[in-house]
């Protein structure tokens, strides 16, 4: 019976993505587009081919900067689907339309309709990374190093970081007011990817220390290192460490996502 | 009885402590049309949504054909359909979509789901709207969608919260044909509405509820047996120091149950006898008689005599 109800849930939520498929695309691509295309190919090419990042040559023997951003923007695009896919429609249907009654009204417990959001915006994530990859890839006038060491530790990489996407997504949902949600891209989201390792490798962070381990607090440093660690050979947090804190941020995310979605479902 | 409330308490802000619901007990009997008719703020919608598993009280317990609703929230939800006070219908999905993926939420194949979405749409007169989406639709159309939805999954208690707030009397009146319908079908009816001529009309029994009290329970018309008279009188008076004499005065008349002052006037609760509307009329004349309306009692009445206030206040 349960299972039924997620899998309606689940259903309804892929119902209407599809429907809204060709946005959700152009919305994952923008980003890195632009950014693969500005630094990795109009700006080598006015320098004449130098390398313009000093973090360039830790992606190893020939990387440019493309193998540091490879990772980097497809943590970017997880980040980016989960609070799309959570934050934003929770924010509308805690609105004054209460859209969410009707699907909290299912049989179901209400952790597992928080759940379904995770794991649904967790689905998107890696529709993200991977729509990211080719273009990450081919874009870069210097050629990315591409490896995969390991296809287990990568693939456990992409859906712990996609479900501590998600459970990120739903903590922001369910704690801010929709009118504030514009203002918590400003001074969240924005921010923790600009300081979450995704434009350079954490090793590179050594000469500020304050700041190498400031970033550690930030979910998004596991999720770009952890990528790069599974596909590229640039220079990286151990991996036990990486697989440890993302499971700790899929655990204290989730849990307050939960908690907060039941503070908003019941009176 | 299909809907059991027992000492029912809802203290809302641990601090503030407003008290919406204090101390309600109900039996709804199966197959019953149920009214809870009280003014805004009476504890109505906090007691159906207790009762929906949306807020959880502070005591007391409630149970859906025996099940607990805290207890056993989702097991509960099976027997209950819910049309809330604001328009729930999901925007990104069309009306058919809405009702479909509601019967998947409650387990049904998706033929299952298909079959009973196109019996919805057909009993509801919505076949032609059914690919509209919710913003297009007007209030009484969506009332009649979400009612269309919430028993979609055949529940056994349907939860109406003011149904006919906001809607024309057309539709108010669709919609009452609609929720007398359900009777054939044998799903309960526990609905909300400060509108006493809705309760009169649909409701089999009527709980009258204040301040998160239940006053009286009964039948409509037991209800306004209690009151002792058939016709109300409103007198509007330009003389106000007077209305005490003219009380007295009216009291005295054969027919007249009762006399009291309202606001601007006297309130005189009667039986329907020949000849008493010239007597009132001309014993109030001299205290400068401005306006009369005669009513026949009706559930409003009943909620003054109870609480000297107005349903509407
Ligand atoms: N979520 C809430 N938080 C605090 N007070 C509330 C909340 N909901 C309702 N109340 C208060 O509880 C009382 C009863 O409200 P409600 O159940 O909505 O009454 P009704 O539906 O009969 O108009 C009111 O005084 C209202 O202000
Ligand atoms: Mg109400």
């Amino acid at each position: 019976m349960y299972a039924r109800a997620f899998a309606g849930l689940f259903l309804r939520d892929l119902y209407v993505l599809r429907r809204e498929l060709f946005p959700f695309a152009i919305r994952v691509c923008m980003n890195p587009l632009l950014f693969l295309f500005v630094f990795t190919y109009v700006l080598p090419h006015m320098s004449g081919g130098a390398a313009m990042n000093p973090t360039a040559k830790m992606a190893g023997s020939g990387g440019g900067f493309g193998t540091v951003l490879l990772p980097g923007l497809m943590a970017v695009a997880i980040m980016f689907s989960g609070i799309a896919a959570v934050a934003l429609p929770l924010a509308q249907e805690f609105g004054i339309t209460r859209e969410i009654d009707d699907r909290v009204m299912c049989p179901l417990p209400v952790w597992a309709v928080a759940a379904e959001k995770i794991v649904f915006s967790a689905m998107q994530s890696v529709i993200a990374a991977c729509i990211v990859f080719p273009l990450a890839y081919y874009i870069p006038s210097v050629p990315v190093q591409a490896h995969v060491n390991s296809w287990p530790f990568l693939i456990v990489v992409l859906l712990l970081a996609s479900l501590v996407a998600g459970a990120l997504g739903l903590t922001i949902g369910t704690a801010v007011k929709p009118q504030q949600i514009g203002l918590i891209f400003g001074v969240v989201v924005v921010p923790i990817t600009f300081l979450g390792c995704v434009y350079y490798p954490w090793a590179a962070l050594k000469p500020i220390p304050w700041l190498q381990f400031g970033v550690l607090v930030n979910p998004i440093v596991y999720m770009s290192e952890g990528l790069r660690a599974g596909l590229t050979p640039s220079a990286h947090m151990p991996d036990w460490l990486i697989l440890a804190m993302l499971c700790f941020f899929l655990v204290f995310l989730g849990w307050r996502g939960i908690k907060g979605f039941y503070r908003r479902v019941l009176g | 009885m299909i809907v059991e409330v027992r000492g029912l308490k809802k203290v809302y802000g641990s601090k503030t402590g407003v008290t919406a619901v204090d101390g309600i007990d109900l039996n709804v009997a199966d197959g019953a049309i149920y009214g809870l008719l009280g003014p805004n703020g009476a504890g109505k919608t906090t007691t159906i949504s207790i009762c929906t598993t949306r807020v959880l009280p502070t005591a007391g317990q409630v149970r859906i054909a025996g099940v607990d609703v805290v207890a056993e929230a989702p097991h509960a939800r099976q027997y209950i359909g819910v049309v809330p006070q604001y328009n729930t219908l999901d925007r990104a999905c069309t009306i058919s979509e809405n009702i479909f993926f509601h019967c998947l939420f409650f387990g049904f194949s998706r033929p299952a789901a298909k079959a009973r979405t196109a019996e919805l749409l057909e009993q509801f007169h919505l076949t032609e709207r059914a690919e509209a989406y919710p913003a297009q639709l007007s209030g009484g159309l969506a009332q009649r969608v979400q009612i269309a939805r919430a028993i979609s999954h055949r529940p056994r208690v349907l939860f109406l919260d003011e149904p006919s707030a906001g809607l024309d009397p057309q539709s108010r009146i669709a919609m009452w044909d609609a929720v007398k319908g359900l009777r054939h079908q044998g799903i309960t009816v526990v609905m909300t509405t400060h509108y006493m001529e809705e309760a009169d009309e649909l409701c089999d029994r009527v709980a009258i509820i204040d301040h998160g009290k239940i006053l009286v329970e009964d039948t409509p018309a037991a209800l306004k047996q209690s009151v002792g008279a058939q016709k109300v009188y409103e007198l509007h008076l330009r003389d106000q120091p007077g209305r005490p004499e003219l009380c007295a005065r009216l009291s005295r008349i054969e027919g007249v149950s009762k006399a009291e002052q309202t606001g601007d006037g006297v309130r005189v609760l009667a039986h329907g006898a020949d000849g008493l509307l010239s007597d009132v009329v001309s014993a109030a004349s001299p205290f400068g008689l401005k306006d009369m309306t005669i009513t026949e009692a009706s559930l409003e009445t009943v909620f003054i005599q109870l609480t000297g206030r107005d349903l509407r206040e």
